[in-house]
């Protein structure tokens, strides 16, 4: 879209055609011409009778020019801003909700750039997430709402219920930009005629594509998922990622599929084929890229397949099948665990999530003493009565490690031919019961139990009685698991609880198979759920603030219409059952937002304003030199005149304007670093490392100017990936632990840095590299070094160059002073001559010194030229300081005089001065 | 008799200009190789040239003795014969000889400076130099050289015609004649003098020097061709259309001054200002020396 600062310019196109008529009747002007020979021309007739007028595409040019210039000065501006209604207030709407976390950050500029102009426009401004409860709002000052602006984020839910909002609307004239989210709202329509009445309204969506992920079920060992796409944008594909901890606990990326879109498709299924080991850890998947809470889904316990191992005592030969106990078990558990069937030795090792003992009385001392291990490691024993279990001795006289109650003798049967009773119904649950809000049948009936010995824990452990108040199961934790008793069996022999579709709830609420996640209403009402973990908007997991239990109830309503404020998406768990409130509901369209007609809809991100003034005249000049070389050409003055050339250099620096500031940092940095001796240092990344490797070698260079000839400018930082190293004669490296090993160029770089007669002092900053064990930054140093052309090195020899190229020192201190140095090794063959007090060492300077003594934190010095750090104490840390500037001037010395010192020629002055 | 307001500039102009003219033109000569002098036969002269057996009627006189008595026969010294040429130059003085392409000098400059260096190889050979249309006879001597490059600034000052129309009609006779100019004018002229020339037992060259552009007509576009002096003008709406013509009428126009130097038993030849003076120069002089 282009627009015209002043439109009525254009009016002058209108001049054009008589222009036309005036430039044909113009011909290009005759050269004069100057000619000796002009009297051989005498009587040539021109050839072709050339028309007197000007050609027609020279006119074309000529016009474009022109009606280039016009357009020009009519000031055109590509896409414009639309001028605002001035005046009113203006409300910012955010949905806020998950679907907004993707591109927020644009949602932020949008927000900001009408705030910005908002406040230029003296506009008082409110806003308002509509994720929020509706609340009443106040128009301020524009800049009070960038602090809220900033302070905005996604929200783990969608908006609800935005016809609320609209009575909370303040009174009054506004207008209203609404950021929206692209997705419908319950209310949404009610909401924008409210705002409507109040002012116009601009709505704002983003166009990029939503991804939203369903939540996970399963089925035969796979994993299906629904991904969900906003816009039907052609093909495309998106990975679903499956996440969870590895088994040393440390959250990775289990698995990844590939779901791929078809031209129309809105929807495509993602199917994991998961081990159950993989599976069971998986704790949430996600659209990778999308940050979104509605792009995660939360697996809770819906994926997690309990092996749960059925033992029963060996069977007696061929009885029926219904009146094995552990039929009804296998029935009720088939679907949602895996299931083991087998003796107790053969299942233990297994480690099973529960072990079910059908009626099992007797074991081996071995087998429980293991089978008790297990329980406290977290097991769930989960154990029936039955005739054996009666007929035992076993928990009678003192309580059993393996039961939860101490027995009564015998079992009691009601209602049967021997008795007086009826068979008794089950009693209610308890509030404190597992098993509360699960209604029970009343046809339900017990016929024969075992009795439990009252005592003191009994009703603490009791967790559903029969309405006579005896105990029908109980449980008792032992260790970090714990130990269930059914007082009646597994199979329906003495009680109708296993053919009633309570046996299967109640399996569910003790976990035994736990489908929590996929499980009905009735599972889940009742319950208090507490948060484990909720989902924010940006799809990450978070610590349950200040958020109380929740009553499963409001769960249930939470799953089916999606997470609120009050409950957020998130993994609530309830006594081992986890629940995942995901931010999508199960099998929820995504629909996309629908306005009325007349709502102006914009994108996000509004191209630029730009100005074009300038970019037309320029095009009006180009043509106009153009038509200059068109001109020369028609009168023949095109050569390789000055004029010509004249034009093709206007023409060359209009289009290459930029080239003659060509002049680029790489360049002034060169030029800086070759003004003078600069002594570098390779930058770690690590601020304060390197700030204290400036200021040391800042006063290293201090130091040398004051007691030298050498006069160093500032030291300069080198990044040794980027920059250039040929300049500086001196490299200090300070090796950090966690330094990042130099790429393959890098090497190249440095290598030839080395080869070609630089220097680089590795400083490991530890005291003593060569010590007890590797130090972290030693093992950085060889895992840097060993790309690095070293020669092999040595500990620095009594009679190495550096230790009298400028001062006599035997110690080397920094900040540490135990720490010795390493050389390139002395050549095997140097030999000691008589009378000399050091061997003939003249070839080889070193290319490299590596120590750890922290030279640089000894040197360092603040601007006004003090010591930054401390080193030692007292006069001893000055000394120690001294001797550390003497190391460095020694070393740079060293590098910029190679082995001179060495040179017998000084052997008597330095004799002298040695005394001896 | 009124002069050009502006004479008196252009001679004194000259007259700094025509020196180093000179020198240059002492500078060219000095690259001819000399020694080829004489007549190379036998005649009137100083210098030796050989002996030969005293013939019947030999006078006596003429034996030389000192040779005659290291044989028994008589032998004669005859020396070379040196008799002065009169070389007569005309350098054309008009208009058109001012013509000149881009950065190089006008042709008027070649001419003169071919001229004056030819005069120099010359004088020094012993011939005697004049110019054409001056009352002072050729003569010989290194003083002529002054008096030649003064009656050259006197041509200068004198007002010049777009082509030149009258060249000399009077000649030394049996002299030689040396013509440049480049002949773009009407070559009636030019016949009427050869004719005279060829009646007066004179030989001489033509010496047509062009600038480059001349030769090539390196001209485009719309243009309107004027003369040097004005009084000629061609307007054409495409020059490059012309060129092909043009060179036509070039080449015959040289093939007519060929043939009118071969009728008149004159040489002719081109020069061209774009290119080094010195084969002109030794073309020239070698043509002079020519037997004729």
């Amino acid at each position: 879209m282009v627009g015209f600062a002043s439109p009525l310019l254009l009016i002058g196109l209108l001049a054009l055609p008589l222009l036309w008529i005036l430039l044909r009747a113009v011909p290009p002007a005759a050269i004069r011409r100057r000619f000796a020979g002009v009297a051989l021309l005498l009587g040539l007739e021109d050839k072709a009778q050339q028309a007197d007028k000007t050609p027609w595409w020279l006119l074309v040019l000529r016009m474009l020019a022109l009606a280039a210039v016009i357009v020009a000065f009519a000031g055109p501006v590509l896409n414009p801003k639309l001028v605002p209604q001035p005046a009113d207030p203006l409300l910012i709407i955010v949905d806020g909700g998950w679907a907004d976390a993707y591109d927020w950050p644009q949602r932020q500029a949008k927000a900001v750039s009408l705030l910005d102009r908002a406040a230029l426009d003296g506009r008082a401004v409110a806003l308002a997430q509509l994720t929020d409860a509706p609340q009443a709002l106040v128009f301020k000052a524009a800049a009070d709402g960038r602090g809220r602006l900033a302070a905005m984020a996604p929200q783990g839910w969608q908006p609800q219920d935005l016809a609320l909002w609209g009575a909370a609307l303040p009174a009054g004239r506004f207008e209203t930009a609404w950021i929206s989210d692209g997705l419908a709202h319950s209310g949404q329509a009610e909401l924008l005629a409210s705002l409507q009445s109040r002012g116009r309204v601009n709505v704002f969506e983003s166009d990029h594509s939503l991804y939203v992920l369903g939540p996970a079920s399963q089925a035969n060992g796979k994993v299906t998922l629904t991904v969900q796409r906003l816009a039907q944008g052609g093909p495309a594909s998106v990975e679903v990622i499956a996440r969870g901890p590895d088994p040393a606990g440390v959250e990775r990326d289990l698995a990844r599929v590939k779901v791929t879109f078809g031209p129309k498709d809105t929807a495509a299924p993602a199917e994991l084929d998961l081990p159950a080991e993989l599976r069971n850890r998986v704790t949430r998947f996600a659209v990778d890229g999308q940050r979104s809470a509605g792009a995660v889904t939360l697996a809770g316990d819906s994926l997690k397949r309990r092996k749960v191992a059925l033992v029963a005592e060996a069977a007696e030969g061929e009885a029926m099948q219904l009146l094995s106990p552990l039929h009804y078990l296998r029935q009720a558990m088939n679907a949602s665990t895996d299931v083991l069937t087998g003796g107790l030795a053969d299942v233990l090792p297994t480690n099973p999530d529960v072990i079910v003992l059908a009626d099992v009385a007797q074991m081996p001392p071995a087998q429980a003493d293991a089978l008790q291990a297990w329980v406290k490691k977290g097991g769930l024993l989960l154990r029936f009565a039955g005739p054996r279990l009666a007929g035992s001795d076993m928990a009678r006289l003192a309580e059993d490690p393996l039961m939860p109650v101490t027995l009564r003798q015998g079992g009691l049967t009601s209602g049967g031919a021997m008795s007086w009773g009826a068979p008794k119904a089950l009693a209610a649950f308890g509030q404190s019961s597992p098993f509360h809000g699960l209604t029970v049948p009343s046809d339900l009936k017990a016929r024969t139990q075992v009795l439990a010995q009252p005592d003191a824990d009994l009703p603490a452990r009791t967790l559903a009685a029969l309405d006579d108040g005896t105990p029908l199961v109980t449980r008792k934790a032992l260790g970090q698991g714990q130990v269930v008793l059914f007082h009646v069996t597994a199979n329906a022999e003495w009680s109708d609880l296993p053919l009633s579709g309570l046996f299967v709830q109640i399996l569910e609420r003790l976990a035994v198979s736990a489908t929590a996640g996929s499980a009905g209403a009735d599972v889940l009402a009742g319950l208090v759920w507490t948060p484990d973990h909720i989902l924010n908007g940006w799809g990450d997991l978070a610590d349950p603030t200040a958020l109380a239990g929740l009553a499963g109830e409001a769960l249930v309503a939470a799953l089916q219409n999606g997470p609120s404020a009050k409950v957020p998406a998130g993994v609530y768990r309830h006594d081992g059952m986890g629940v995942a409130l995901n931010a999508v509901p199960m099998d929820q369209p995504l629909v996309k937002a629908t306005w009325p007609v007349g709502v102006v809809v914009q994108g996000l991100t509004l191209p630029a304003e730009i100005a074009l003034k300038g970019p037309v005249l320029a095009l009006a000049l180009i043509l106009l030199l153009l038509d200059a070389l068109a001109t020369l050409a028609l009168s023949g003055r095109l050569g390789f005149g000055r004029s010509t050339g004249a034009v093709l250099l206007a023409l060359a620096l209009l289009v290459h304007p930029q080239d003659a500031k060509a002049d680029d940092a790489a360049d002034q940095r060169a030029i800086a670093a070759t003004q003078g001796v600069v002594l570098a240092y390779v930058m770690t990344g690590d601020a304060e490392v390197d700030a204290t490797s400036a200021a040391g070698l800042q006063g290293v260079s201090d130091q040398l100017i004051y007691r030298t000839a050498i006069e160093p400018l500032s030291p300069m930082g080198v990044d040794v990936e980027t920059d250039e190293l040929v300049f500086f004669p001196f490299l200090y490296w300070p090796i950090t632990a966690d330094a990042a090993t130099p790429s393959a160029a890098a090497y190249d770089k440095l290598n030839h840095y080395l080869r070609s007669g630089g220097m680089i002092l590795f400083d490991t900053r530890d005291a003593d590299m060569a010590g007890a064990g590797p130090t972290p930054e030693g093992q950085a140093l060889q895992r840097i070094a060993q790309g690095l052309d070293i020669p092999p090195l040595a500990p620095l020899p009594d009679d190495h160059v550096l230790t009298r190229s400028f001062y006599l020192l035997q110690a080397f201190p920094g900040r540490f002073v135990e720490g010795g140095l390493w050389v390139e090794a002395p050549p095997p063959d140097a030999a000691k001559t008589d009378g000399m007090p050091f061997r003939n060492l003249n070839d080889g300077v070193t290319p490299v010194v590596i120590g750890g003594n922290d030279w640089a934190s000894a040197w360092a010095v603040d601007e006004e030229g003090w010591p930054l750090l401390p080193v030692g104490r007292g006069a001893a840390g000055d000394q120690q300081r001294e001797y550390a500037y003497r190391f460095g001037i020694n070393l740079i010395m060293y590098v910029l005089t190679g082995n001179y010192k060495s040179d017998q020629v000084h052997v008597p002055a330095l004799l002298e001065r040695l005394g001896k | 008799m009124t002069l050009a307001p502006d004479l008196r500039a252009r001679a004194e102009a000259l007259g700094q200009t025509l020196p180093p003219l000179l020198a240059a033109a002492e500078h060219l000569a000095a690259t001819v190789t000399l020694g080829e002098h004489g007549r190379r036969r036998p005649g009137m002269g100083d210098d030796f040239w050989q002996y030969r057996p005293a013939r019947a009627g030999d006078a006596l006189r003429l034996i030389d003795w000192r040779r005659s008595a290291r044989s028994d026969q008589a032998f004669v010294q005859e020396r070379e014969w040196q008799a002065a040429q009169s070389v007569v130059f005309w350098v054309d003085p008009a208009q058109s000889m001012d013509f000149a392409g881009s950065t190089r000098a006008p042709k008027s400059d070649r001419a003169r400076l071919l001229a004056l260096a030819l005069a120099v190889l010359l004088l020094r050979a012993g011939e005697r130099v004049g110019l054409a249309g001056h009352p002072q006879p050729p003569r010989a001597g290194k003083g002529q050289m002054l008096r030649l490059v003064e009656a050259m600034a006197a041509d200068l000052t004198a007002p010049a015609q777009d082509y030149a129309a009258a060249l000399p009609l009077d000649f030394v006779r049996q002299g030689r004649a040396v013509f440049i100019s480049d002949f773009l004018g009407d070559l009636s002229g030019l016949e009427r003098s050869l004719s005279q020339a060829a009646a007066s037992g004179v030989k001489g060259l033509l010496l047509q020097v062009l600038d480059p552009d001349e030769e090539a007509f390196p001209f485009d576009g719309r243009t309107v061709f004027v003369s040097m002096g004005g009084s000629l003008a061609h307007e054409t709406k495409s020059a490059g259309d012309l060129r092909g013509r043009y060179l036509a009428r070039l080449v015959e126009r040289k093939a007519r001054l060929a043939d009118l130097a071969q009728a008149a038993g004159w040489v002719y030849a081109a020069h061209h200002t774009g290119q080094s003076a010195t084969p002109a120069l030794l073309w020239a002089y070698r043509a002079l020396q020519g037997g004729w």
